[in-house]
């Protein structure tokens, strides 16, 4: 079996000063990766660079493409890199503001991938649309509203919906539940954990929340001043931590 | 006005805009930026079609120009005037006989012939520019083919109203790359952009763009296999000429409200008029 | 029984004709020469030769009275004419360091080498209707003093010789022409200070304003303000040197900026720059401020998403012809445009109740 994903040596520096250095990994097909550090940590500069949103300066993305089998994602043509953002790969935003239309329905935001990758069947795109409403909880009669009528994890949930209609096989999350309050949020950890599972999805989840990794995520690295200071399983990681940064992170958490 | 050179522009902005041109039929539906003219008109009136006009006029060249469909709305009488005096060709009202039509908002209604030119004035060339105010990403999701988003805007229209709610300017996918936006036409006129056998070519005075459809390019109107796309018109036929088929004008009678329906294209209406005379006249 | 309308081309003759008589006025009142409009209305002119884009104070007053004197209408006329001109090549850059200077201010130090010369200027007018102007009456001789010889050094080099103020950056590179190029974005500094200086004064004047009220506020002051004249010289080929083809009044604005700094860079004042043709000092001062807030990428700054920031913005809109033309062009006939939309609403209407129908079934 082939990875999924391959990272080697990706480097990404501001200046003088280090986003994230010398990160590599491999993501294996149905594998649910979790980045947990501090903020500045470089967790989210390295998202980005895996997502093709920031350009590394060193180091190599490959994917295991459908079509081509595998393709570094850095090098590849932007036209390339935008049509995988749109098929194979999605990008679950902390702000649900970022990644939704929010002038545009709810149901128009779930078609609009589908309409990017060639559906011109109205009546097609809106019965998806509208069992993906169902599968994130929303109500099938809300479907011509506008997000910016929605709660904040209503929202979350519809971009959630907008990510995964397309049958994505990597989804790149950025603090999915960051923003939320905690019963809001333990909803959608509950909706995010099945529908990875139902769907055999790979996804790589940025979070400073360890409750976040320790409910979604099968493997874990930590992440300190744009370094990976340690990795494994994550329940290894968090009930035995071997780096004095993660026995900090994870010591700060069991006190609250 | 014989101070000018022939057709207004000197001869090298002429051999600029040729060059876009020539680059605009090259790939058609593309819009190729040009260092645009500030022209004796103002910008908005049609600046655009007047600069191609004048880059591609010769003197053997018959003109014709019309607005809504008719030559003798202000702004054509205006235009025709302009190139009179600064080219002094030949003009005529007849589709069939101009060489070059230079049009704003209609296409004729008689169907156009092989070395005819077609000329658009065009207010906004970008077909995405009401979903995303900013040109430096409008350039960016042509050159990467983004189209998505166009479709999320007639697919918004079908949830809101039940049909696509665009009735000109209605966009258009250019031999299955560019979409393209075929100035304000009413999208009655779109199925005559496809195949024809004229050359059309498009100028944004303003936006500083040109862009072109070859003879024979395949232009389809954007549409949803289950809402297809429809070229409307008044349910009328026209009260002058009897035409069925042509794009109608809808003209207030009197205070209470008549009304009455008759063809856009004057010339057209006129010349099915003069036949239907002349038939009843022979009997 | 409908006839289609007709006559087009006779209601325009006849319409030109009126606004002939209309531009005249009354005949009983003495016509306006186009000299005077030039010497007495000089600062209309000036404004009209900066937005024009063409040095030439004749062709600008007469183009104001034929506009009536509606500046953008005479601004257009302008342009129209310049589109014919050949161009016969463009002159060596203007030293504006050797500008014969008949008001010069700074802001920023009480004295410097040259001094401050208000000049001809309304600052300290006090805003009173001067009904003597109604009668005809001599202006009064102003005192003339000895014209200063040597060339009067800019304010910004003094800050400059010590390091406080950001380097100016030298290039012989040719500068692009936004009137012979289409504009593409992203602009450099001298593409976007072409647009501004042949931009709308009041939009440039609200977008400077917008930053002194905190859309992208850069703490300008005006280290110096220069009017005057400047000879314009042109190399020519045939003889192998630059000669002087002429003179131009100019109004030069150099504000000194916020400073910044960083860890490793030290602190240092930073420009904005704005330069137009004749005394317009208005819209000089208020082209430094934008070009100034339009730098803010290049200086590392934020960009807090002001208007001014915005240089598609800026640049898209500044050009009054562009967007006068546009707005009025509303006025247009729109029948076919406006029929298909007429369809439209009434087959959406038509729709309504069936809809109402089913949805009750």
């Amino acid at each position: 079996m082939t990875p999924l994903l391959q990272v080697r040596g990706l480097t990404k520096r501001y200046g003088a000063r280090i986003g994230c250095a010398d990160v590599s990994f491999d993501l294996w097909p149905g594998e649910v990766m979790g980045i947990v550090g501090e903020s500045g940590s470089g967790k989210s500069t390295l998202l980005n660079c895996l997502a093709g949103h920031l350009a590394p300066d060193a180091g190599r993305v490959i994917f295991d493409t459908r079509a081509d089998g595998s393709r570094d994602t850095v090098t590849m043509p932007e036209p390339e890199r935008r049509m995988l953002g749109r098929t194979d790969w999605a990008f679950v935003h902390q702000n649900p503001r970022d990644g939704l239309r929010m002038g545009v329905s709810a149901g128009g935001n779930v078609g609009e991938r589908l309409m990017a990758v060639g559906a011109r069947n109205y009546g097609g795109i809106r019965a998806t649309a509208l069992d993906w409403l169902g599968r994130v909880e929303i109500a099938a009669d809300r479907v011509d509203d506008r997000p910016s009528s929605f709660s904040g994890g209503m929202q979350q949930r519809l971009q959630i919906a907008r990510n995964l209609v397309t049958g994505p096989r990597l989804v790149f999350m950025d603090e999915p539940t960051g923003g939320l309050d905690v019963s809001v949020q333990a909803r959608l950890l509950d909706l995010l954990r099945g529908l990875v599972r139902r769907m055999g999805l790979s996804a790589i989840i940025v979070t400073h929340d360890l409750a976040v990794v320790r409910l979604l995520a099968d493997r874990l690295m930590v992440m300190k001043s744009g370094l990976v200071v340690e990795s494994g399983l994550t329940d290894q990681v968090l009930d035995d931590p071997q780096h004095a940064y993660t026995q900090l992170l994870v010591s700060s958490v069991l006190q609250v | 006005m014989n101070d000018y050179n022939f057709a207004y522009l000197d001869e090298q902005t002429k051999r600029m805009i040729r060059r876009a041109l020539l680059k605009a039929v090259a790939i058609p539906g593309y819009q190729v930026p040009f260092a645009s003219r500030e022209m004796p008109m103002p910008y908005g009136w049609g600046t655009g079609g007047v600069q191609v006009t004048a880059a591609c006029l010769t003197p053997e060249d018959v003109l014709k120009v019309i607005d809504q469909g008719a030559d003798d709305t202000t702004n054509a009488v205006s235009i025709r005037k302009f190139f009179q005096r600064t080219a002094g060709v030949a003009t005529t009202e007849h589709t069939g006989e101009a060489t070059l039509i230079q049009t704003r908002h209609r296409i004729p209604e008689t169907t156009l012939h092989e070395g005819q030119i077609l000329v658009y004035q065009v207010p906004i060339p970008e077909p995405l520019r009401f979903l995303e105010p900013r040109e430096t990403e409008t350039r960016k999701m042509h050159a990467l083919e983004d189209y998505g988003l166009m479709h999320v805007k007639l697919y918004e229209d079908i949830a809101r109203h039940g049909v696509i709610a665009t009735a000109y300017a209605y966009p258009v996918k250019v031999e299955g790359r560019y979409v393209m936006d075929p100035s304000p036409i009413p999208k009655f006129d779109n199925p005559k952009l496809s195949d024809s056998a004229a050359l059309q070519l498009f100028g944004a005075g303003r936006e500083q763009r040109i862009y072109a459809l070859p003879p024979y390019t395949t232009v389809v109107s954007l549409d949803f296999e289950d809402y297809p796309f429809e070229p409307t018109k008044a349910d009328h036929a026209c009260a002058l000429c009897g035409s069925a088929e042509s794009y109608l004008d809808e003209v207030i009678m009197d205070d209470a409200g008549g009304r009455m329906f008759v063809c856009s294209d004057t010339d057209y209406c006129a010349t099915r008029r003069a036949e239907q005379d002349k038939s009843s006249a022979k009997i | 029984m409908y006839v289609a309308v007709k006559g087009g081309e006779r209601a325009i003759e006849n319409a030109h004709a009126f606004l002939a008589e209309d531009r005249r006025g009354d005949p009983a009142v003495p016509e306006l020469s186009v000299a005077q409009i030039r010497e007495q209305m000089a600062l209309a002119v000036n404004r009209v030769m900066a937005e024009g884009s063409l040095y030439d104070p004749d062709l600008a007053a007469l183009a104001i009275k034929q506009a009536r004197g509606d500046l953008i209408e005479a601004i257009f006329l302008i342009r129209a004419y310049r589109t014919t001109l050949p161009r016969f090549g463009s002159s060596k850059p203007l030293d504006t360091g050797a500008m014969a200077c008949h008001r010069r201010i700074s802001a920023t130090f009480k004295d410097a080498p040259g001094g401050q010369v208000l000049g001809p200027t309304f600052d300290y007018t006090h805003r009173l209707l001067d009904f003597k102007l109604m009668a005809e009456g001599e202006a009064p001789v102003a005192p003339v003093a000895e014209p200063r010889r040597e060339p009067t050094p800019h304010i910004t080099e003094f800050l400059n010789k010590d390091g406080m103020i950001e380097e100016e950056a030298q290039s012989d590179a040719m500068p692009p022409d936004l009137t012979r190029e289409p504009l593409e974005l992203p602009a450099d500094r001298a593409l976007r200070l072409q647009s501004i200086t042949r931009g709308d004064e009041g939009f440039i004047l609200g977008m400077a304003y917008s930053t002194q009220r905190g859309y992208a506020r850069n703490h300008a002051f005006v280290a110096e303000l220069r009017i005057g004249t400047c000879s314009v010289e042109m190399e020519i080929p045939e003889l192998g040197f630059a000669v002087e083809i002429g003179e131009v009044t100019l109004t030069e604005c150099e504000t000194v900026n916020q400073f910044k700094g960083s860890k490793t860079e030290p602190a240092q004042f930073t420009r904005g720059y704005g330069l137009v043709f004749g005394q317009t000092e208005r819209k000089a001062i208020a082209m430094a401020l934008v070009d100034r807030a339009l730098r803010w990428k290049e200086l590392g700054e934020d960009n807090s998403g002001a208007p001014a920031q915005d240089e598609e913005f800026v640049l898209y809109h500044a050009d009054n012809i562009q967007a006068t033309g546009f707005l009025e062009h509303i006025k247009l006939p729109h029948y076919v445009d406006f029929q298909s939309e007429l369809e439209l609403v009434r087959k959406l209407r038509a729709g309504v109740p069936e809809a109402l129908r089913e949805a009750a079934e």
